[in-house]
C-alpha cells in the first residue's frame, strides 16, 4: 500500500476510516474535552470535591480506542482516560455520577475518586489508585482469553511515571513469555505530578519492549491517526497470535495533575502554551475541515449539543441521591452478611 | 476412609477441583514440570497439561497479579506462592487489588482467586523460609484466611477456598506436609469457610488456636487428662472471617483461654482473638486471657538452638496449659 503523502487529506480513508468514522472520532475527542473543562469548573464552584484531569491526551486516547473491538475487547484505562471509556461506551451521565459519588454510578455507587473506571457490562476492569497495579490484570484477562479459545485483546493503559513500576516490568515479562494477547499504552504526558520525564526515564519507554520480547512503538499522540493506525495493527498482531505490542505515545499534560496541584510551580506557562498549540484535538479539527468532512458550522452545532448534555448530566448527577450511609458496609464479600461489622 | 498425608490431601483438592471445573487452574514458580518444591503439584501438569498447571516467571507480583486478571475474566485461578515469605512483592496485588475489587466497583466486579502459601517453620529454613505472614493479610477487609491443621481439613477448606466467589489465602503448614496424616473422607466435601471446629470437649482450660500447634495442644491435652486437667480446644480454621460465635461459646465453657500461634505475638490473630473475648464477656472469664505465641523477632534463626527456641511444641503448650489451669 502506497503511504498518503504527509499532510495528505485522505489519511483516514487510507487507515480505513470513513468521513463518518472521523468525525465521530472528533465527537469524542470533543465531549471528553469540554467534560473535562466541566467538571474543572465544578470543582472550582465547590460543586464537587476533586478531579483528575486528561486534558492534552483525549486524541491518541479516543484514536486508541476506534482501533480495538469495542465489542469484545477488555479495557483497563488509567485514571486520565475519559476520552477512552466515552469511546467504548460511557455515557456523560455516567461519569458525572461518579464525578459526583452518587449512588448510582456504575464504576462505583460513589465509592470511588472519579476517573477509577470501572463497568463489567462494558468490559471496562475495575481500577484502584496504585499506579500500573492493571498491568498484570490486563495480562491475566488476556491469558485467561486465550486458555477459553475466545478471539478477544485485552488493552491498558498507565503513564510513563507509572511505567517505572514493578508491575509494569513483571506484567510486561509474562505477556511476553506467553505471548498474550494485550496492547499496553503508555500515554506519555511528560510528568508524573511534577516530575518531568528526563527524571523518570533513562531511556524510552517503548524500548523496554525489547527486553520482553516483543514490539515497542513510539508515535505522536497528538496525532489519531498515528495512534490509530499503530494500535490496530497491534491489535491484528494480538489476535494472530503474534504476541503483545507496547505503545508510547508521546503528548503533554496540559492541565494540572489534579484540582489539588498548581503545575506553575514546576513548569512554566510558556511551556504549557508551546504545548497548547499542538493540541490534538485542534489539530484533528482542522483536518477533517480541510478535508472537506467538516465544519465551523457543524462544529458549533456539535458544541451546542455536547453543552446540553452535560447540562442534562450534570444537572442528574447533582440532583441523583447518594448512597445510603449504611451501605458503606455492603459488597465485603459476596455475602453481604459477613463483611463490614 | 483413605489415609493421606496433608501434602497429599492438598494435591488431590486442587486435582479434584481441576477434573470438576474446566476454569480452575494452576499458577505458580516450579509448580509444573517439577511439580512444586515441596511436590504439592506433582503429577498436575502431567494430567492437565501446560497451561492448567502454569511454570510462570519468578515474579511473585505477576502471579498475584495475573491470577487476579483471570479471575475477573471468569477463571478460578490457584496462585503458589512458592514460601509464604515470598508473598510480599505481591502484597500490593493481594491487598490493594483481589481484597478491593468487589467492594470498589459496588458488586460489579469479582475476584475468585485461591492463593496457596505454604508458612511456619521447623524446617531449618531461617528467616526467609520459615514466616507465619497471617497478621500482615489479618485485618484487611475482602480477604479470606483459612488454615487447616490435618489433611481432611486441608482437603475441605481448599475445596471450599476453590469454589468460593472472593479471594481466599490458604494458608498450608509447611511442617505439616508429611509429618501430619490421617484419614480423608471420601467423595466431595468442604469444610465451611469463616466457621470454628472443636476438636476437643474439656471443662478446664480452653486452647484456641489454629494449624501445626493444634496437634501439640491435642499431645498436651491427653497428657493432663492423667492430671486430672480437661481442655477444651477450638481449631479457628477460618483467621478471616473469624468464627465469633464459635469463639466466644469455647472461652464460656471454661472462662479460662490460652491462644496459641507461631506467628509472633504482637499484632497476630491471638490480639484479635482476646479483643473478641475481653469485649464479649470479661467478666466471665476465671483469668487473664493467656497467649502462647513465637516471640517477638523478625524471623526465626537458622541455628538449631535458636530454631528451637522460636518454635513452639508439646512441651512449651503443655505447660502454658497446666499453668493456666493452676491459676
Amino acid at each position: 500500500m502506497n503511504q498518503p503523502p504527509v499532510g495528505s487529506l485522505s489519511r483516514h480513508r487510507e487507515l480505513g476510516l470513513s468521513d463518518e468514522d472521523a468525525v465521530q472520532m472528533y465527537a469524542k475527542m470533543r465531549t471528553a474535552r469540554m467534560f473535562d473543562e466541566r467538571v474543572l469548573l465544578l470543582q472550582r464552584a465547590g460543586k464537587i470535591n476533586f478531579h483528575v484531569s486528561g486534558i492534552g491526551q483525549e486524541a491518541a486516547q479516543v484514536a486508541a480506542a476506534w482501533a480495538l473491538d469495542r465489542d469484545r475487547d477488555y479495557f483497563l484505562p488509567y485514571y486520565r482516560d475519559y476520552g477512552f471509556v466515552l469511546s467504548v461506551g460511557m455515557t456523560l451521565r455516567e461519569l458525572m455520577l461518579s464525578v459526583f459519588a452518587k449512588a448510582e454510578d456504575p464504576t462505583s455507587g460513589g465509592r470511588q475518586m472519579p476517573g477509577h473506571f470501572g463497568h463489567k457490562r462494558l468490559r471496562i476492569v475495575t481500577g484502584s489508585s496504585p499506579v500500573t497495579t492493571q498491568v498484570p490484570h490486563a495480562v491475566g484477562i488476556a491469558l485467561a482469553a486465550k486458555m477459553k479459545g475466545e478471539q478477544r485483546v485485552s488493552f491498558v493503559t498507565f503513564g510513563e511515571g507509572s511505567s517505572n513500576q514493578g508491575d509494569f516490568h513483571e506484567g510486561c515479562n509474562f505477556a511476553g513469555v506467553h505471548k498474550l494477547p494485550v496492547i499496553l499504552m503508555c500515554e506519555n504526558n511528560q510528568y508524573a505530578i511534577s516530575v518531568p520525564v528526563h527524571k523518570q526515564l533513562g531511556g524510552k519507554v517503548a524500548d523496554r519492549a525489547i527486553g520482553y520480547g516483543f514490539t515497542g512503538l513510539r508515535v505522536d499522540g497528538n496525532d489519531p491517526l498515528a495512534v490509530y493506525g499503530v494500535v490496530k495493527e497491534a491489535h491484528r498482531r494480538a489476535l494472530a497470535g503474534e504476541g503483545p505490542t507496547l505503545v508510547e505515545a508521546m503528548m503533554y499534560r496540559l492541565s494540572p495533575h489534579s484540582t489539588s496541584d498548581n503545575d506553575l510551580a514546576y513548569r512554566t506557562k510558556e511551556e504549557v502554551d508551546e504545548n497548547r498549540a499542538k493540541d490534538g484535538v485542534l489539530s484533528f479539527r482542522q483536518y477533517l475541515i480541510d478535508a472537506g468532512a467538516w465544519s465551523v458550522e457543524k462544529d458549533e452545532e456539535l458544541t451546542a449539543a455536547i453543552r446540553r448534555e452535560l447540562d442534562e448530566a450534570t444537572k442528574y448527577a447533582d440532583e441523583a441521591p447518594f448512597p445510603e450511609a449504611e451501605s458503606t458496609l455492603l459488597h465485603v464479600y459476596a455475602d453481604g452478611s459477613e463483611g463490614g461489622k | 476412609m483413605p489415609v493421606l498425608d496433608y501434602i497429599e490431601a492438598i494435591r488431590l483438592a486442587m486435582k479434584e477441583e481441576m477434573e470438576r471445573d474446566p476454569d480452575v487452574f494452576v499458577l505458580g514458580e516450579d509448580v509444573g514440570v517439577k511439580g512444586g518444591v515441596f511436590t504439592t503439584t506433582k503429577g498436575l501438569q502431567q494430567q492437565f497439561g501446560e497451561t492448567r498447571v502454569m511454570d510462570t516467571p519468578l515474579s511473585e507480583s505477576a502471579i498475584a497479579g495475573v491470577a487476579i486478571g483471570a479471575a475477573m475474566y471468569g477463571m478460578k485461578p490457584i496462585a503458589e506462592m512458592q514460601y509464604s515469605d515470598f508473598m510480599f512483592p505481591a502484597t500490593n496485588q493481594i491487598i490493594s487489588e483481589a481484597a478491593k475489587i468487589r467492594y470498589r466497583s459496588n458488586n460489579d466486579w469479582s475476584c475468585p482467586l485461591v492463593i496457596r502459601a505454604p508458612i511456619g517453620g521447623g524446617i531449618f529454613g531461617g528467616l526467609y523460609h520459615s514466616q507465619c505472614p497471617e497478621s500482615v493479610f489479618f485485618g484487611t477487609p475482602g480477604l479470606k484466611i483459612v488454615a487447616p491443621y490435618t489433611p481432611a481439613d486441608a482437603k475441605g477448606l481448599l475445596t471450599a477456598a476453590i469454589r468460593d466467589p472472593d479471594p481466599v489465602l490458604f494458608f498450608e503448614n509447611k511442617k505439616c506436609y508429611t509429618l501430619v496424616n490421617g484419614s480423608v473422607p471420601e467423595g466431595d466435601y468442604t469444610v465451611p469457610i469463616g466457621k470454628s471446629n472443636v476438636l476437643r470437649e474439656g471443662d478446664d482450660i480452653t486452647v484456641i488456636s489454629y494449624s501445626l500447634p493444634l496437634h501439640f495442644a491435642l499431645q498436651a491435652a491427653e497428657e493432663l487428662a492423667a492430671e486430672g486437667i480437661s481442655a477444651h480446644i477450638l481449631d479457628l480454621r477460618s483467621l478471616q472471617p473469624l468464627d465469633k460465635e464459635g469463639i466466644l461459646e469455647a472461652a464460656r465453657r471454661t472462662g479460662k483461654v490460652l491462644i496459641i500461634h507461631e506467628d509472633n505475638k504482637t499484632g497476630g490473630i491471638g490480639a484479635e482473638v482476646s479483643a473478641i473475648i475481653a469485649e464479649e464477656m470479661l467478666y466471665e472469664l476465671d483469668a487473664p486471657i493467656r497467649r502462647l505465641c513465637g516471640p517477638d523477632v523478625p524471623a526465626m534463626p537458622i541455628n538449631p538452638p535458636g530454631e528451637k527456641f522460636f518454635m513452639l511444641n508439646k512441651d512449651k503448650v503443655l505447660e502454658a496449659m497446666r499453668e493456666l489451669a493452676l491459676y
